[in-house]
């Protein structure tokens, strides 16, 4: 590695935070992150093919997601790198879709249910 | 002032970490992201913006589609593509994903490459995923091209709820663009690792600012950040 502080500590740690600030890693990690998200991509694909239906769909859709999701963020933006100030600050905000999410979900459900009171006829 | 303007501030070592780190660093009257560089914070924060601008996209087709009388499309059905006698269910969005996911990877590779001052790969790494990223383009063009040609509409579609059109128009038009502008932001940043910009620390046209490798790693975000987006509109639109 070209860098001066990053070549004395150049073995992969999760918790170091590298001394300059510049996300060095090894490329193996980069590699076998690359490898799992084709695998989770073809599982994604493969529940689709299959035909798998029902709860059991929404399940591993779901999970196949975050884990994906959860990859490219830790590993691809280098999130798990960062300090943890960094990191809540980017992570924590979202959460406040979920409750506009839960919001919303009600409210569909009560606009559906009008709907067929009031459209039944079509 | 020079605190927060240099990229080169370190977290220093009696500085606690953890929990205990956060409060530290969040409570006092002093720069928040201790060793990351102006640049890279803003990335974040636009980052941030950008994914409360999709949640809100994909929060309005979850609204759209709980709430219709009428029977959402079957994805499944409708992106499938016939091959010789064989029907695929979602064969080009696979093969999309596939592309995307390839381009992420061929991104990190350059950032590394960039630290290690490898000057020629790093520009013909961001010139393979530039040129993977208008792959993707291309692979949705078609697919705009088949549905439109099939009758779908941004305000019907002959396979069921309306909304479906608008909100598959919407929603991919707007990765699409994100992934247009990445593959015009990535051929420009090809050329300026090419000329040795970043080596030369030349001076950012617009921001007059030096030029340096951690640049390509904040393009590296904003890329990771629309392979990102497609993970969640592949599983809640396609999949769902």
């Amino acid at each position: 590695m070209a860098e001066s502080n990053s070549s004395h500590n150049n073995q992969y740690s999760a918790t170091e935070i590298p001394a300059d600030g510049h996300q060095a890693h090894p490329l193996k990690v980069y590699f076998v992150v690359w490898g799992w998200l084709f695998v989770l991509s073809a599982c994604s694909y493969a529940i689709d093919f299959m035909g798998v239906q029902g709860y059991l769909r929404w399940t591993l859709i779901l999970f196949f997601m975050f884990v994906k999701a959860g990859l490219i963020v830790a590993i691809f933006m280098h999130i798990i790198w960062e300090r943890l100030s960094l990191t809540y600050a980017v992570l924590l905000p979202p959460i406040a879709v979920l409750v506009f999410v839960a919001i919303m979900a009600i409210e569909s459900n009560y606009t559906v249910l009008t709907r067929f009171i009031f459209f039944a006829g079509g | 002032m020079t605190d927060t303007s240099s990229a080169k501030v370190t977290a220093s070592d009696n500085r606690p970490k953890g929990l205990s780190g956060l409060v530290e660093d969040w409570s006092s009257d002093q720069r928040a992201f201790k060793n990351v560089s102006w640049r890279k914070a803003m990335m974040w924060i636009f980052l941030l913006s950008d994914t409360f601008i999709f949640s809100i996209f994909l929060l309005s087709y979850m609204t759209a589609r709980m709430s219709t009388k009428v029977g959402w499309p079957n994805a499944s059905e409708v992106f499938s593509l016939h091959i010789g006698h064989t029907n695929f269910p979602l064969l080009l969005i696979a093969i999309m994903t596939f592309v995307l996911i390839s381009s992420s990877g061929t991104m990190v590779l350059a950032v590394n490459y960039g630290y290690r001052k490898n000057r020629n790969l790093t520009a013909i790494m961001l010139l393979v995923t530039a040129l993977l990223g208008a792959t993707f383009v291309g692979m949705q063009i078609f697919e705009w091209t088949k549905l439109i040609s099939e009758g779908v509409r941004p305000w019907g579609n002959p396979m069921g709820a309306p909304q479906f059109g608008g909100i598959f128009f919407m929603i991919t038009g707007f990765h699409g663009t994100h992934v247009s502008i990445g593959v015009i932001f990535l051929l420009v940043m090809a050329l300026k690792v090419w000329r040795g910009d970043y080596d030369k620390q030349t001076p950012g046209y617009f921001t007059s600012r030096k030029g340096e490798y951690e640049c390509v790693e904040i393009m590296g975000l904003y890329w990771h950040f629309v392979d990102l987006v497609w993970v969640f509109i592949f599983a809640f639109f396609y999949l769902w």
